[in-house]
C-alpha cells in the first residue's frame, strides 16, 4: 500500500462540479498547495465548504466557485477577503452561509453516515430563513423543535499537515487543528499534504502518536508540499506571511489584479512557488502570530 | 486628597464594560476586539477571578494575555480550550460569555455582522458572514460594544440580516426553546444599556458624564426606554488604570475611539 501522489496527480483525480471541502481555519493551516494546484487547473463549477480564508477568495477569484457553504471568510488581521467580497457583491456565487457551529455539525453528521444532527442553532436567525433548514420535533417529553442540520457530504477533503507516511498516517503538530479530522471523516476521499512524508511513522515519529488527529482509513491519498500552508500559518512550524497576505488583498483593487497575482505568484507550477514568494528559508522563519 | 487621574472615554469604557461580567463565575470571558478584551480581562483581575480566559489561540489563561505583539511563549497555559472543541465545551454547553461589537444592533437586540444592503444572494457590503452568532445567541450570555452610537449602528428597522437571536417576537418560532437567550449590557460611547425594558425593551442605564438622554436617543434609530435612576458613568480608579495600562502596553485602545477623546469629569 502506498498512498503518495504527486500534485499533479493529486489535482488529476478531481473533476468538476465536485463538492469539496477545505480544511484550516480563516489564515491558518490551509492546504495552499493543493487549492494552488486546483487554481492552475481546468477544474469549474465546484461547491466549497470551508471555514474560509484566502483559499476560497483565491478560488473565487479563479471562477472556480459555483456555490459557497461558509461560516466566514476572513484573513483575521485583514478582516474582510477582498476577493470573497467581489464575488458575493458581483451576485455570482450560490451561496449557503452557515453559524460556525453547524458546519462542523453538518460534517460530523456526513461523519457519522447520519442524514441530519439536531441543534438550537440558527433559530430564530436569518441563517434559519436563508438556508432553508427543516425542523424536526424531539420525541421526548420536552417536545423541542430543534434545526435539523444536514450532513454535509464531501466528495473530496483537503488537509495540510506536518507529517504523513505512505500508508496514510499523518500527524498534525501545533495548538489546534480546528475541525481538520471532521472534514475527513465527512469525505469520499481525503487528500493530505504534508510538510514532510516518510515510509512508515511508527519508524520515523512514534512518540507523537496523539497528533494523528484522524485514522489512515480516512486518509486516501498523501502528497508531498514542504511549506505547503503559505502564505497561511502553520503553527508550530511557521507563521502566516502577513505582508504577501496584505499584498495579495491589495491586488483585490487593482485592474487586472487577480490575473497578475495568478501569473506572478501562483504561477505555472508549484515547483518554483517558494522562490517567487522569498525563497524557503524566509518562509520557514514566519514568526508565529500573536493573537 | 488624592487627585482623581486623566483618563480618557476608552478607559472609562473599558471599566464600564467590564461590569458586564460581574458575578458570572466559571464561565468562559471573550472579549471581541481591543476594548471589550481589555473589559473582559479587567473583570478577571479585580471583582470576578473565578472566569476563564483563552489566550485568544488555544489556551485557557490564569492570567489574561496582553494586546499587541508580545513574545509567543509568554502566556503560560493553565487549560487548553481550542477551537476543535470550542462549540463543545464553551458555546453550547452555555459556559460563555461574549461581548461583541456588531454592524447593526436593532430594538429587539438582534444583530448583524453578514452583509449590509442588497439582498442575500446579492449583498451591497459584504462582510464577515455570521460566523458563530446565531449559536452564541441561543447559548450563552451576551453583551455588546458600540465605540460610535449612531443610527447607522442602531438600525429603525430590523437588521440587514439577523445573524444572531434578540427578543424579537414575531422571529419565535413554537416548540424552540429560547430560554437561554440572555442579552446584558450595551456599552456605547456615550451611555450603558440593558434589556431591562418592557418586553426585554432596550433600556438606558447609566449616561456618560456630559451625556444627556436626548443625544442617546437622537443618536438611536428607535425608541429608547430610560430606567428609573439613570446613572452617571463613574471615573475608573487609579488602580484600574494600572490594570489597563499593563493588559494594553502598546496603547491599542487609544485606536477604539475616534480621536481618543478625554473622559470627562463630573
Amino acid at each position: 500500500m502506498n498512498k503518495q501522489l504527486t500534485i499533479e496527480q493529486f489535482v488529476a483525480s478531481l473533476k468538476s462540479g465536485m463538492t469539496i471541502g477545505i480544511a484550516g481555519w480563516g489564515p491558518r493551516r490551509k492546504p495552499m498547495a493543493l487549492v494552488r494546484a486546483i487554481l492552475r487547473s481546468g477544474l469549474k463549477d465546484l461547491t466549497i465548504v470551508a471555514y474560509g480564508g484566502p483559499d476560497v477568495g483565491m478560488l473565487c477569484a479563479a471562477g472556480k466557485v459555483k456555490k459557497l457553504i461558509f461560516g466566514f471568510v476572513s484573513m483575521d488581521a485583514i478582516p474582510l477577503e477582498p476577493y470573497f467580497r467581489k464575488a458575493r457583491e458581483a451576485g455570482t456565487l450560490d451561496i449557503l452561509e452557515l453559524d460556525e457551529g453547524m458546519l462542523q455539525w453538518g460534517l460530523k453528521a456526513a461523519a457519522f453516515r447520519l442524514p441530519f444532527l439536531p441543534t438550537h442553532v440558527g433559530l430564530g436567525t436569518d441563517v434559519m430563513t436563508h438556508g432553508g433548514f427543516k425542523t424536526v420535533q424531539s420525541p421526548y417529553d420536552d417536545g423541542e423543535v430543534l434545526l435539523a442540520m444536514p450532513a454535509l457530504k464531501l466528495d473530496a477533503a483537503l488537509l495540510h499537515v506536518h507529517r504523513a507516511d505512505k500508508l496514510g498516517n499523518i500527524q498534525a503538530l501545533g495548538p489546534d487543528t480546528y475541525y481538520d479530522e471532521w472534514f475527513a471523516r465527512a469525505a469520499d476521499k481525503t487528500f493530505v499534504s504534508a510538510e514532510e512524508i516518510v515510509d512508515r511513522m511508527d519508524h520515523s515519529y512514534p512518540e507523537e502518536a496523539r497528533a494523528n488527529i484522524v485514522e489512515r482509513c480516512f486518509v486516501h491519498a498523501v502528497i508531498a508540499a514542504p511549506l505547503g500552508a503559505h502564505p497561511t500559518s502553520l503553527p508550530p512550524s511557521y507563521g502566516w506571511d502577513m505582508q504577501h497576505l496584505k499584498a495579495y488583498a491589495a491586488s483585490a483593487r487593482e485592474d487586472g489584479g487577480w490575473d497578475a497575482y495568478a501569473a506572478d505568484v501562483v504561477g505555472a507550477d508549484e515547483a518554483g512557488y517558494l522562490d517567487r514568494v522569498g525563497g524557503k528559508d524566509a518562509v520557514a522563519a514566519l514568526p508565529l502570530p500573536i493573537f | 486628597m488624592t487627585t482623581a487621574p486623566d483618563f480618557t472615554l476608552c478607559e472609562q469604557l473599558i471599566v464600564a464594560a467590564s461590569e458586564a461580567w460581574r458575578g458570572n463565575g466559571e464561565l468562559v470571558a471573550t472579549g471581541i476586539g481591543p476594548a471589550p478584551r481589555l473589559a473582559a480581562s479587567l473583570a478577571k483581575l479585580t471583582h470576578t477571578p473565578e472566569l476563564m480566559m483563552t489566550d485568544g489561540e488555544a489556551y485557557l489563561v490564569e492570567d489574561p494575555v496582553p494586546l499587541g505583539p508580545r513574545g509567543y511563549d509568554d502566556r503560560k497555559a493553565a487549560g487548553y480550550l481550542p477551537f476543535s472543541r470550542f462549540f463543545d465545551a464553551a458555546v453550547w454547553p452555555g459556559k460563555r460569555h461574549a461581548m461583541v461589537t456588531p454592524s447593526q444592533i436593532d430594538r429587539f437586540g438582534q444583530t448583524n455582522i453578514s452583509y449590509l444592503g442588497g439582498s442575500y444572494d446579492q449583498p451591497k457590503v459584504q462582510m464577515l458572514g455570521a460566523r458563530g452568532f446565531p449559536g452564541n445567541s441561543i447559548c450563552h450570555i451576551n453583551s455588546m460594544f458600540v465605540p460610535a452610537h449612531s443610527k447607522r449602528v442602531f438600525v429603525e428597522g430590523e437588521v440587514d440580516m439577523v445573524s444572531s437571536v434578540g427578543y424579537n417576537p414575531a422571529r419565535r418560532a413554537p416548540g424552540v426553546n429560547f430560554s437561554r437567550v440572555d442579552l446584558r449590557l450595551i456599552v456605547t460611547d456615550l451611555c450603558v444599556m440593558d434589556f431591562g425594558g418592557k418586553d426585554h425593551a432596550i433600556r438606558v442605564v447609566m449616561l456618560h458624564p456630559g451625556v444627556i438622554f436626548d443625544q442617546v436617543q437622537e443618536a438611536t434609530g428607535f425608541a429608547l426606554e430610560a430606567a428609573a435612576e439613570i446613572k452617571t458613568t463613574p471615573a475608573p480608579t487609579a488602580e484600574q488604570l494600572a490594570i489597563i495600562a499593563q493588559l494594553d502596553p502598546h496603547n491599542l485602545r487609544a485606536t477604539v475611539i475616534k480621536d481618543n477623546p478625554a473622559g470627562k469629569r463630573n
